[in-house]
C-alpha cells in the first residue's frame, strides 16, 4: 500500500539501511540492552553471537518493533521507529523475520502461508502472489509441498518455508533469530544452505546464531554481545583469530 | 487364523477366556467381585424397568386416537401429540394462516442445512440469508400480498422457539467474539467496558434479564415509545449468550502462541488482518466444543421465555395439557418434547464434531 511513498523516502545507498543510536531497553527494572549503536549497510551480512540471555534476540526484535525500546533511536530504511503504528507497519514490510520455532500459520497451506502477506499487505493480485510464492518455494527446494499444511512438514522444511514466506514480502533486510537451533542436526545444513544462497544474492542479513561455520564463511561482520552490550564487533577473520576482549575469548573458548 | 506357512514355531490361539464375547464380558463386566456384583445389580434394575417401559410405550399404547380412547388403556397415550399438533407447533397463530409460519420454518431449516456445507461459506451465503430473513419476516408478519397482519404476540410455538434460538446464537456469536477481543484490548476504556459487561451479564440469571427486558426496560422508555416484546426477549437472549461466548472465545485467544502474533506482525499485517486471518481462525477452531456447549444451552434456555408470557413450544405443550381432555398425559407430551430437543441438540453437536474434523490440518 505504501509503494509510492516508499520511493519518496528511499535513501541513497550509502546511508545505512539500519541505524541504531544509543538505544536502551528495559524489561521493567531490568536493563536488558544498554547503549546499543549499530549501523548496517545495504547488503551487509552480520552475525550476532553471545551467551544465553545476553540480549541478542531482544536487539533484533527491536529492529522490527516486536519489542519497544525506551531510549535512543532506531531508523530502518529512513523510517524512525516510534509509537506511530503506520511507521511500524511500514518498517515491518521492509524487514523479514525468521524465528527459532518457525511460527508458520498451521491453519493455512504452505502456499497460503506465503501469499498471506503479499495479498493483504502488498495488495498483490492472488494469481501473481501464487506465482511468486511458487518461485520462492522452488528456491528453497520445497515446491512439491505447496499444498500441504505446516504440521505435515519436517522442522527443516518448515524453516525453509518460513524463510520463503519472509522473502515473498520482498524485504530489504532479513532478521534471523537462531533459525537452526530448534532443528535436528541433519536438517541444519538444508536451512543454512538456503541462507548462504540468500547471502550470495546480496540480501542484507542480521543473523543470531551459534553456527560459527556460517559466521566464518558468510558474515561481513561478527558482533559479540554480553550483558546487553555490544562488546566487540569485527570481521570474522579478526574476530575468531584475534579477539580483543577477555569476555569474547572466554565465550569463543566455550563454543569452539 | 491359519499359521503362516513359513512359521517354524507353533502359533497358539489365545485362551477362550481372553477373546470373543466371553473375553469381553470377563474383561469389562466381571473383572472383579465388586464389578460382578454391580453388573448383576444393574441387570436386575434394567429387568425391572425396561420391559414395563417397553410395554407401556409400544405394546399397550395408542398413537393417534381421540382422548376418550386413551381412558381405558394401560399404555402410553401418544395421541396427545398428533391430536394437538397444530396448536403445539403454531400456538396462537390464526387458524388458516398457519401455512405461513410453516413455510417460514421450512425456509429457515433449508437455509441452515445449506449453510452447513463449508463449500457454501461465501459472500453469496450472506445474501441468501438476508433475502431469507426478509421473506420469513414477511410471511410471519404479513400485511402484504393479501396476508393479514399477525402481531408478534401471536407468534408462538415452534417458530418462536426456532427464531429465539437461531437468532440468539447467530447474533450472539459475533458479538461474543468482539467482546472477547475487546476484553484483551490494550485500550483501557474498551477493555473495562467489556469486562464490566461480561461480568455483569454473567452475574445474573437469564430469567432476571428476561424480566428486566419485559418489565423494567419499558419504564425507561419515553412515553409512547414501545419496543416489541418478542424483540426485547430476543435481545436479552442475545446479550446473555454473547457474554458466555465471549469468555469461551477468550480462552481460545489465550491458547494462541505468542509466535503466531509475532509472525503476523513481522509480515506487516495490521491488527484487523492479524485477528481475522491468523488468530481467530485458529482460536475459534480450538473452542468449537465449548462454543457448541454454549449454543446448546442457549437453545434450551429459550424455553425460559414462558415466564414473560411468550408461548414457545414448551408452553404451547403445557397449554395443551391444561385442556381437561388431555390433562392426564403430560408424561407422553414431555417425553415427545424431550425427544424433539434432543434431536436438535444432537444434530448440533454432531455437526460440530464433523466441522472440527474438517478443519483439522494435522498439527
Ligand atoms: N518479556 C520479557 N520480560 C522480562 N525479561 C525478559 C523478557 N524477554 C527476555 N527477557 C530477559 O532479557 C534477557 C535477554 O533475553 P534475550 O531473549 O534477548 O536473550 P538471548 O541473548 O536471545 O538469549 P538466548 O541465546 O537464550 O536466546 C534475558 O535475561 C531474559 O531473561
Ligand atoms: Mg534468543
Amino acid at each position: 500500500m505504501n509503494q509510492t511513498e516508499n520511493q519518496d523516502v528511499a535513501q541513497p545507498t550509502d546511508r545505512p539501511i539500519i541505524e541504531v543510536n544509543s538505544m536502551h531497553k528495559w524489561y521493567g527494572d531490568f536493563h536488558v540492552l544498554s547503549d546499543i549503536n549499530l549501523q548496517v549497510q545495504l547488503k551487509e551480512r552480520i552475525v550476532i553471537c553471545g551467551p544465553s540471555g545476553s540480549g541478542k534476540s531482544t536487539l533484533i526484535r527491536c529492529i522490527n518493533r516486536l519489542e519497544e525500546h525506551q531510549r535512543g533511536q532506531i531508523i530502518v530504511n529512513g523510517t524512525e521507529l516510534t509509537n506511530d503504528i503506520k511507521n511500524i507497519e511500514k518498517v515491518r514490510t521492509e524487514v523479514g523475520m525468521v524465528f527459532q520455532h518457525f511460527n508458520l500459520f498451521p491453519h493455512l497451506t504452505i502456499l497460503e502461508n506465503l501469499t498471506l502477506g503479499p495479498i493483504w499487505v502488498r495488495k498483490t493480485p492472488k494469481k501473481e502472489a501464487d506465482e511468486m510464492a511458487m518461485m520462492y518455494l522452488e528456491k528453497v527446494h520445497i515446491a512439491e509441498q505447496a499444498l500441504k499444511y505446516p504440521g505435515q512438514l519436517s522442522g527443516g522444511q518448515q524453516q525453509r518455508v518460513a524463510i520463503a514466506r519472509s522473502l515473498c514480502m520482498k524485504p530489504k533486510v532479513m532478521l534471523f533469530d537462531e533459525p537452526t537451533s530448534a532443528l535436528d542436526p541433519e536438517m541444519i545444513k538444508e536451512v543454512l544452505d538456503v541462507m548462504i544462497d540468500l547471502a550470495e544474492e546480496g540480501m542484507t542479513m542480521l543473523v543470531v546464531t551459534h553456527e560459527m561455520g556460517f559466521a566464518k564463511s558468510v558474515a561481513d561482520r561478527v558482533m559479540f554481545m554480553d550483558y546487553g552490550e555490544i562488546v566487540e564487533q569485527n570481521t570474522p577473520q579478526t574476530f575468531f583469530d584475534n579477539p580483543q576482549h577477555e569476555r569474547t575469548k572466554l565465550f569463543l573458548s566455550q563454543i569452539l | 487364523m491359519t499359521n503362516p506357512p513359513s512359521a517354524t514355531r507353533e502359533y497358539l490361539k489365545p485362551p477362550i477366556t481372553e477373546v470373543g464375547v466371553l473375553g469381553w464380558l470377563r474383561g469389562n463386566l466381571f473383572n472383579s467381585w465388586y464389578n460382578s456384583l454391580l453388573t448383576v445389580l444393574v441387570l436386575l434394575a434394567l429387568w425391572q424397568v425396561v420391559p414395563p417401559f417397553f410395554n407401556w410405550a409400544f405394546i399397550n399404547s395408542v398413537w393417534n386416537s381421540p382422548a376418550e380412547a386413551c381412558r381405558d388403556i394401560d399404555g402410553a397415550c401418544w395421541s396427545v401429540i398428533p391430536q394437538n399438533i397444530s396448536f403445539i407447533i403454531f400456538g396462537f397463530f390464526p387458524d388458516g394462516q398457519q401455512w405461513r409460519p410453516g413455510l417460514a420454518m421450512l425456509l429457515m431449516i433449508g437455509l441452515v442445512i445449506y449453510s452447513k456445507d463449508r463449500k457454501h461459506w461465501k459472500k453469496s451465503l450472506g445474501t441468501y440469508w438476508l433475502v431469507g430473513l426478509v421473506v420469513m419476516a414477511t410471511l410471519m408478519y404479513g400485511g402484504v400480498f393479501g396476508m393479514p397482519v399477525v402481531e408478534t404476540d401471536q407468534w408462538s410455538g415452534l417458530p418462536l422457539t426456532f427464531m429465539l434460538a437461531l437468532f440468539g446464537m447467530v447474533a450472539a456469536y459475533p458479538l461474543g467474539v468482539l467482546l472477547a477481543l475487546g476484553r484483551r484490548s490494550r485500550m483501557p476504556a474498551i477493555k473495562t467496558l467489556c469486562v464490566v459487561y461480561i461480568e455483569m451479564i454473567r452475574g445474573v440469571p437469564l430469567i432476571s434479564l428476561l424480566f428486566m427486558s419485559s418489565v423494567m426496560f419499558p419504564l425507561f422508555l419515553p412515553e409512547g415509545v414501545t419496543i416489541d416484546k418478542v424483540l426485547r426477549a430476543q435481545v436479552a437472549i442475545i446479550l446473555f449468550t454473547a457474554a458466555y461466548i465471549a469468555e469461551v472465545v477468550r480462552g481460545g485467544l489465550q491458547a494462541m502462541a505468542r509466535g503466531q502474533f509475532e509472525a503476523a506482525d513481522s509480515l506487516g499485517l495490521n491488527y484487523n488482518q492479524t485477528m481475522r486471518l491468523v488468530i481467530l481462525p485458529q482460536a475459534l477452531k480450538i473452542v468449537i466444543p465449548p462454543t457448541v456447549g454454549q449454543m446448546l444451552s442457549a437453545f434450551k434456555d429459550t424455553s425460559l421465555v414462558v415466564i414473560i408470557a411468550l408461548y414457545d413450544v414448551l408452553k404451547t405443550t403445557k397449554v395443551t395439557l391444561s385442556n381437561p381432555k388431555w390433562t392426564g398425559y403430560s408424561t407422553e407430551a414431555y417425553i415427545a418434547l424431550a425427544i424433539f430437543y434432543f434431536i436438535c441438540c444432537f444434530a448440533m453437536s454432531n455437526y460440530s464434531r464433523k466441522l472440527e474434523k474438517a478443519l483439522h490440518t494435522g498439527h
